[in-house]
C-alpha cells in the first residue's frame, strides 16, 4: 500500500489540457486538488468537460499536464495502481454493470487486479455490505431497479479499495426514494469523492465544496455556500439555485 | 409472435447423427480459427464490442416489417455482422447468437447447433463479407450498398441451400422437395435481409462513415474476398442445377454410397469392403463392444469419484 | 416490455436445480445424442427415453408435465419432413396422384416420420428442462468448465447481459414507429414495401450505432476496473458426490436405452 500522510492530497491535477482527435478542445488548463476524505461536487453545463476530466483521473484518456493520485503521478507504468486508486462510476449503470450477475460484476476489479480468490470474495462481501446490498449477491443484473443498479455500480468501484471515488451523475434517473438512499449512502462513505452532477439540491445537501466548469475551464472553486450565493456566476453558466 | 423461429434453425431430431457430427466438426474448426485470430489481434476492445454486437443482432432480429400477405421480413444478420466487424469477429458474434438461441430459446437444437452455426454464422459471414469485399473495394457508396445487398441475399440463399442439403443427407426430406421449398421461401426472406442490410448500412454510412472505413482497413483481406466469392459462385451455379434436376444429384449421392453413410450410425459408416476379412457385422460388433467398454469405464470412474467427493 | 419475457429459469429448490451445471449440460447433450443414435422404429427405447424425461421433470419439482406443455415449439419444422411419409422406400399402403406425381404412403415412411418427430420432441423437452432448472450464468460457467474458449463464453455472457438492454431499446424504437405511423382517415396506412423496409433498416442502423457506442463505454468501464485484454472469472462450482452419481446413473440409463433399441 502507498504511504499516505494525513495532510497529503489524494488527488492533484495540474494544467491538464486535452483535445479530441477532431481538434475540439475539451480541457484547457485544469488544476485542482482534493484532500483525503473531501467530498467535492463538479458542476457545469453539458459539454463543459466534466466527463472528459473524469476519464483522465485513471488514464482512460490522457492529455497534457499532470494527474497525481494518492501520491503517484499518472504514467503508463503505474496505470494499474492508479486505476485501482480511483473508483470511477459511470453515469449509466447499464454500462458499468456488464456481467450477468451482481457477484461477477463486483468481483471483476479485484479479479483483474490479480488478487487471490479468498481476498476477491472478501472484498465483494465488504463492498456489497458498504452499499447495503449483501442480499443481492447472486441476483441477475438485469433484474435490478435503477436505484439498485446505481448502488451495485458503486460497489463495483469500492471493491478496488480506492482512495478516491469519481461519480458521474449519480442521481440521474432515480426516483425520490432511490435518490434519498443514494444521498445517505454517499454521505456515509468515508472516502474522498469527486461527483459530477446537475442536481444542485444534491450539491447543497452533500458537498461542502463546489467546482464549476465551463468550456473546458474551471471558472470557480469555492465553498458551496459562496457559490450558491453568487447568482451572477450561476446564471452565467446555466446553473440553477436549488 | 414475438419470437418466430425461422426454417433455418434446425431443431434436434431432423438431422442424422453423422451429418450433425460432420457439421459440428467443420464449425468447431472454423470457430477455433476465429478464436485464435481474435486472441492474437490484441485488440482489447474486441471482446466487449463482439459481445454487445451479438446482443445487437439478437435485438435487431426483432425489428420486422410487413412484407405481404401476413409474412414479415426481418434480419438474420450474418452478412451485416461480417461487413461491420470483419469476418472473424462476425463469425464469433454470430456463433454466440446461434448458441444462445439454441441453448436458451430452443430455436435450433443442440446436436444440430454445429449445422446451424455453419449455415447461419459461417457461410453467411464468408459470403456476406467475401462478396462485399470482392465488389466494393474503393468504389462509390451506391456500388458498396448494392454489393452488400446482393451479398446479404446470397448469404441467406446459401444458408438455405446448405440446410436443404443437410436435411436431405439426413434422410429427412427428399431433395426434389426440400430444395425448391427452402430456396423458394428464402428467396423472399433473403429479400427482406438484403433490404434491411442495405438500409442499415446506408444509415451508418450517413451518420458514422468512419466506422465503415475502419472495418474496410480491417483484417480479412483478399483471401476472404476470393473464398466468399467462390462459395457464392458455387451456390449460384449449383442451386439452379439442384432444383432443376434434384433426382440427378440424388442419384449421384446414392450411387456413391454417400447417402447411406450419412443416414446410418457413425460406427456403421466404415464400409465393409475396407476390411474385407471382417465383414460388416463383425465390425459393428467390435465398434459396439468398444463403445460399451468406454461407457462402462466412464461409469466406473464417475462412481469412484462420487464416493470420494464431498457429499 | 417486461424483461422476464426472456427468462427461462424457473426459481425453485429441487434436486435438479442443485445439480452441478456441467452434469446437466452433459446429460442433456448425451440424451440428445442417444435419441439420434436410436434406430427408427425402436419404440420401446423411445418410450424408455420418455420415461427418463418424465423422471427428470419430476426431479425438477416443476411438475412431471412441465416440458410437455411447452414441447410443441419444434413442430412447425415437421412440415419439412412430412414428405418422407411418401418418399421412403417400402410397400405402399395406399397411393394417389397429385400435381402429376405419384405419391405412395408406406409403413416405412410412417415409421421414419414418427421417429423424426419423436426424437425432436424428446430432445427439445430435455433442452427446455435444462434452462428451466439452471440459471444462464451457471450455464456459462458450465461451458467454461467444458473448455469452451474464454472469448466465446465472454461474448455469450455479454450477449445475455445486453440482450435485455438492447431489446428494450429496439422495442422503444418500434413503439416510436407505431406512434408516428398514423394515417388520415380513409388513407392507406404504411406506404410502399421499400418505404417500410427503409424504415426498419434505419432502425437497425440506429440500434447498431447505439450498440457500438455502448460497447465503447463498456470498454471504458472495464478498463477503469483493471481489464487489459485478458478476462478472469471465478468459477463457484465444485462437483459433489451426488453430481458424480447422477452423471453415472444418466450414462447407465442411456446405455440401457441404446441396448433396448437394438434388441
Amino acid at each position: 500500500m502507498a504511504e499516505t500522510k494525513s495532510t497529503a492530497d489524494v488527488l492533484t491535477v495540474r494544467d491538464l489540457c486535452f483535445s479530441y482527435p477532431d481538434g475540439r478542445a475539451a480541457l484547457q488548463g485544469i488544476s485542482l486538488a482534493l484532500r483525503e476524505g473531501e467530498k467535492v461536487a463538479l458542476v457545469g453545463p453539458n459539454g463543459a468537460g466534466k466527463s472528459t476530466l473524469m476519464l483522465h483521473l485513471n488514464g482512460i484518456l490522457s492529455g497534457q499536464g499532470e494527474v497525481i493520485v494518492a501520491g503517484r503521478r499518472l504514467a503508463k507504468e503505474n496505470l494499474p495502481f492508479v486505476r485501482a486508486s480511483v473508483g470511477l462510476v459511470f453515469q449509466n449503470p447499464d454500462d458499468q454493470l456488464f456481467s450477468p450477475t451482481v457477484f461477477e460484476d463486483v468481483a471483476f476489479a479485484p479479479l483483474h487486479m490479480g488478487l487471490p480468490e479468498a481476498e476477491v470474495r472478501a472484498r465483494v462481501d465488504a463492498a456489497l455490505d458498504a452499499v447495503q446490498m449483501s442480499a443481492y449477491r447472486e441476483r441477475l443484473s438485469h433484474h435490478l431497479s435503477v436505484g439498485e443498479k446505481k448502488r451495485i455500480a458503486i460497489a463495483t468501484a469500492l471493491s478496488m479499495r480506492p482512495s478516491l471515488l469519481a461519480l458521474d451523475e449519480p442521481s440521474a434517473g432515480l426516483d425520490p426514494r432511490g435518490r434519498r438512499t443514494l444521498i445517505r449512502l454517499l454521505s456515509d462513505l468515508p472516502l474522498a469523492m469527486l461527483v459530477s452532477t446537475h442536481d444542485m439540491a444534491l450539491v447543497k445537501e452533500l458537498f461542502p465544496r463546489v467546482i464549476v466548469m465551463d468550456e473546458g475551464r474551471i471558472v470557480a472553486d469555492d465553498t458551496t455556500e459562496k457559490i450558491l450565493a453568487d447568482e451572477e456566476l450561476l446564471a452565467a453558466h446555466g446553473l440553477e439555485k436549488p | 409472435m414475438l419470437y418466430s423461429p425461422t426454417p433455418l434453425h434446425i431443431p434436434d431430431g431432423f438431422l442424422s447423427l453423422v451429418v450433425s457430427l460432420i457439421c459440428w466438426i467443420i464449425s468447431a474448426l472454423i470457430v477455433a480459427a476465429a478464436v485464435s485470430r481474435v486472441n492474437r489481434s490484441l485488440d482489447e476492445r474486441k471482446i466487449p464490442l463482439m459481445g454487445v454486437m451479438a446482443a445487437f443482432i439478437f435485438a435487431a432480429q426483432m425489428i420486422n416489417f410487413p412484407v405481404a400477405g401476413g409474412t414479415s421480413g426481418h434480419l438474420l444478420g450474418g452478412a451485416l455482422a461480417a461487413i461491420m466487424l470483419g469476418p472473424w469477429a462476425g463469425i464469433l458474434t454470430m456463433t454466440a447468437v446461434i448458441a444462445v438461441q439454441g441453448l436458451l430459446f430452443q430455436d435450433g437444437g443442440l446436436l444440430t447447433m454445429g449445422a446451424n452455426i455453419l449455415n447461419m454464422g459461417l457461410i453467411t459471414a464468408a459470403i456476406g463479407y467475401g462478396f462485399y469485399r470482392l465488389v466494393s473495394g474503393r468504389s462509390s457508396k451506391t456500388v458498396k450498398l448494392s454489393a452488400a445487398g446482393i451479398a446479404a441475399w446470397l448469404s441467406v440463399m446459401a444458408a438455405a441451400f446448405l440446410a436443404s442439403l443437410q436435411l436431405w443427407l439426413s434422410g429427412t426430406s427428399p431433395l426434389r422437395v426440400v430444395i425448391p421449398a427452402m430456396l423458394g421461401v428464402h428467396a423472399l426472406i433473403g429479400l427482406g435481409e438484403a433490404l434491411i442490410t442495405v438500409f442499415a448500412l446506408g444509415f451508418i454510412f450517413q451518420t458514422r462513415p468512419d466506422l465503415l472505413d475502419e472495418t474496410q482497413a480491417d483484417k480479412g483481406g483478399k483471401t476472404w474476398a476470393y473464398v466468399g466469392g467462390a462459395i457464392a459462385l458455387f451456390v449460384v451455379l449449383l442451386s439452379p442445377f439442384a432444383s432443376a434436376d434434384p433426382d440427378g444429384l440424388e442419384r449421384v449421392a446414392e450411387d456413391s454410397g454417400f447417402l447411406h453413410a450419412a443416414q446410418s450410425a457413425p460406427y456403421q459408416i466404415i464400409p465393409d469392403y475396407a476390411v474385407p476379412f471382417l465383414g460388416q457385422t463383425a465390425l459393428s460388433t467390435i465398434a459396439a463392444g468398444a463403445a460399451g467398454v468406454v461407457v462402462v469405464a466412464a461409469i466406473v470412474v464417475l462412481v469412484a469419484r462420487g464416493l470420494k467427493a464431498k457429499p | 416490455m417486461h424483461v422476464n419475457l426472456f427468462d427461462r429459469y424457473q426459481e425453485t429448490q429441487s434436486f435438479l436445480h442443485r445439480l452441478d451445471p456441467r452434469v446437466k449440460v452433459l446429460a442433456t447433450i448425451f440424451y440428445v445424442v442417444s435419441n439420434a443414435l436410436l434406430p427408427d422404429g425402436a419404440w420401446f427405447a423411445f418410450f424408455a427415453a420418455w420415461i427418463f424425461l418424465l423422471a427428470c421433470n419430476a426431479l425438477s419439482k416443476l411438475g412431471w408435465n412441465y416440458t410437455l406443455k411447452r414441447s410443441l415449439i419444434a413442430l412447425p419444422f415437421a412440415l419439412i419432413a412430412i414428405t418422407v411419409l411418401f418418399t421412403t422406400k417400402g410397400t405402399p399402403l395406399f397411393s394417389f396422384e397429385l400435381f402429376s406425381v405419384h405419391w405412395a404412403l408406406s409403413l416405412a415412411g410412417i415409421t421414419r416420420f414418427a421417429a423424426i418427430l419423436i426424437r425432436s420432441w424428446l430432445s427439445v423437452q430435455m433442452a427446455l428442462l435444462l434452462v428451466a432448472a439452471t440459471t444462464f450464468p451457471d450455464l456459462i460457467h458450465a461451458l467454461e468448465h467444458l473448455r469452451i474458449p474464454k472469448v466465446l463464453t465472454a461474448i455469450i455472457a455479454f450477449l445475455y447481459r445486453y440482450l435485455f438492454v438492447l431489446t428494450d431499446e429496439s422495442f422503444r424504437l418500434l413503439r416510436a414507429r407505431e406512434a408516428r405511423s398514423v394515417a388520415a382517415e380513409g388513407m392507406k396506412r404504411g406506404g410502399s414495401l421499400l418505404w417500410r423496409a427503409k424504415n426498419a433498416g434505419n432502425m437497425v442502423g440506429q440500434l447498431f450505432l447505439r450498440s457500438y457506442e455502448r460497447s465503447d463505454r463498456i470498454y471504458q468501464a472495464m478498463t477503469a476496473r483493471g481489464y487489459s485484454g485478458r478476462l478472469y472469472t471465478l468459477n463457484p462450482h465444485e462437483m459433489k458426490s451426488a453430481d458424480y452419481f447422477a452423471a453415472a446413473l444418466t450414462l447407465t440409463f442411456l446405455s440401457f436405452i441404446q441396448i433396448l433399441g437394438r434388441i
